[in-house]
């Protein structure tokens, strides 16, 4: 499909570099699913949903910047809903983000909440000054919060807010944020690894599932046509923790 | 009952069955690779490979127009010298694997053809969208000899050279890469095409132009393949716009002894079992083996 243009409806700071972009379409998205955000003249980036007609962005490259430049009433191009989301399972379910990842989750939990079921949320931030969507997730039940430099919530990694939760309680947890976070929590739960659905990240090129570029060793998991949401027990014997190709296909290190 | 058989020895390859992977498409890891080949492909061909990393063009790379697809990937790769390892991973998929180079210029070629072994090589002269690249070398038939000779002196391997259709003669260019002493032709790459948005009038691609697949292309290809196989020698392969049996068919009616599929990937790995299990079919409706569909079309000329 070629890009639909829609127009910024309104940007709000939700922290020194995230900001959320309204627009003035709703794309019928699932949580988890993401959209090509073409900012033309410069790149086109997917970002995930935040909500059912806006995005959540950090700031981290050209492309990014170039969207922070933008404002209500300039337009974008659009490709998408696209890839598989979440899918809920259970009655009782547990969200673990970090960072810029708890904006999808604030939108499955909202979506969760609305159809009856029971909604806990461990969040990890850097420091209060990067925390987003307190009050969001704060509507939807128990919360937990860790900040590194123990600023709010309990001091630490997303894992030592693990500590005060029995995973045996929920029937599905749902993890986004940076990938040694998640990998962390996930080597930490390995056998619950058949109820964690994992919102991951990899270098998106075309978005149909046939470029290539962001397909996962060892089985060759198309990640923007068959993820972003996987399993974690298909993760376990993976890449995922250890390395990523970037654009050119090369291989890297995971630095976060 | 017996089905017939569909191997095929091709361009100094025995495949075992006419069906490959074509270039650019889920090529860039050993696994995607690998994943092809137990899904049915006959043959895989890698992303090509060059001297040197490239991040490739800024996006958007690809998009969706009329009946195919329009790519301006930029020739995106972590230079040969990091890509063996995914040969070796792809071949573990118990087909053979062609990999696919681009350079500049004949030594840049027959230096990257000297640091892999895969099981042959596609040289890489049309990719229509890369500065100094692909068919800007490819559409002078003096440069596709130069380059098909200096890698088949390099390599101890076959060498098939992919040629472009932007050009006023492609049978001018498979002559060039026959007398260079190539071991088969790959016909066609992408025609040069573009895209705006019209909104705001920019190109869609963020290379502004690039190259269109798909089914959109298939006329076009089956045309060169037919042209090609008639004149050459060497055999010829067919790609562009396969995307059914009946194109496989067509395709190699025209001419091609095998055919490689691109696009079609679009609707999932199944695409290779579905096309060798329709051609199966056919050659047994039709009483035929692959060699006496091959060319099929010539008999009418």
């Amino acid at each position: 499909m070629r890009p639909l243009n829609s127009i910024i409806q309104e940007v709000r700071a939700e922290a020194p570099s995230i900001r959320t972009f309204r627009l003035d379409r709703q794309l019928d998205a699932a949580p988890g699913q993401y959209v090509m955000v073409w900012v033309r003249g410069v790149d086109e980036v997917p970002m995930s949903f935040s909500g059912p007609d806006s995005i959540t962005v950090q700031s981290v490259g050209e492309a990014t910047q170039a969207l922070f430049r933008l404002g209500a009433g300039c337009s974008v191009g659009l490709r998408g809903p696209l890839g598989k989301g979440f899918v809920l399972r259970g009655e009782k379910i547990l969200l673990v983000g970090g960072g810029v990842g708890v904006a999808p989750l604030a939108f499955l939990g909202e979506q969760a909440k609305s159809i009856g079921m029971e909604v806990t949320s461990l969040l990890g931030f850097r420091s209060s000054e990067d925390l987003i969507f307190q009050s969001r997730f704060e509507a939807l039940g128990d919360i937990i919060i860790t900040t590194d430099d123990g600023s709010v919530g309990i001091h630490g990694r997303v894992a030592a807010g693990l500590k005060e939760l029995d995973l045996d309680l929920f029937s599905q947890v749902y993890l986004c944020g940076p990938e040694l976070m998640m990998w962390d929590i996930i080597s930490r739960c390995i056998d619950q690894a058949n109820k964690i659905q994992v919102c991951i990240n990899r270098y998106f090129k075309c978005a149909l599932g046939v470029c290539g570029s962001c397909c996962l060793d060892p089985d060759g998991l198309r990640v923007c046509v068959e993820g972003p949401v996987i399993m974690a027990n298909r993760l376990l014997e993976s890449e995922f923790g250890r390395y990523r190709r970037g654009p050119s296909g090369g291989k890297g290190l995971c630095r976060s | 009952m017996l089905m017939p058989s569909l191997s095929v020895d091709v361009g100094g390859l025995t495949l075992h069955n006419p069906v490959l992977l074509a270039a650019g498409i889920l090529g860039t890891t050993g696994a995607s690779l690998r994943r092809a080949a137990l899904a049915g492909a006959g043959g895989v061909v890698t992303k090509s490979v060059g001297s040197t990393p490239r991040e490739g063009h800024p996006g958007p790379t690809v998009v969706g127009v009329e009946c195919g697809l329009l790519n301006a990937m930029g020739l995106p790769n972590p230079s040969y010298k990091e890509f063996q390892e995914e040969i070796d991973i792809a071949k573990t998929g118990g087909v053979p694997v062609i990999a696919s180079i681009f350079g500049s210029s004949a030594e840049e070629f027959a230096k990257i053809a000297r640091g892999l072994e895969p099981d042959a090589f596609e040289l890489n002269l049309s990719c229509p969208h890369a500065e100094k690249y692909g068919s800007e070398l490819g559409r002078y038939p003096e440069m596709v000899e130069a380059v098909t000779g200096a890698v088949k002196a390099a390599a101890d391997v076959p060498v098939w050279v992919k040629l472009t259709p932007n050009t006023a003669d492609i049978a001018e260019l498979g002559l060039a890469a026959q007398r260079g002493g190539a071991d088969a032709v790959v016909a066609i790459n992408t025609l040069k095409a573009m895209a705006i948005d019209i909104e705001t009038g920019y190109p869609i691609l963020g290379n502004r132009f690039g190259g269109l697949s798909g089914q959109a292309i298939k006329p076009v290809a089956v045309r060169c393949v037919f042209d090609l196989a008639s004149l050459l020698e060497i055999p010829v392969i067919g790609v562009g716009g396969v995307t059914s049996w009946e194109d496989a068919v067509e395709m190699i009616q025209a001419g091609a002894c095998a055919v490689q599929v691109g696009t079609a990937l679009l609707k999932g790995y199944s695409v290779f079992s579905e096309i060798t299990e329709g051609l199966s079919r056919y050659l047994e409706r039709k009483s035929l083996t692959l060699e006496e569909l091959c060319g099929r079309a010539w008999r009418h000329k």
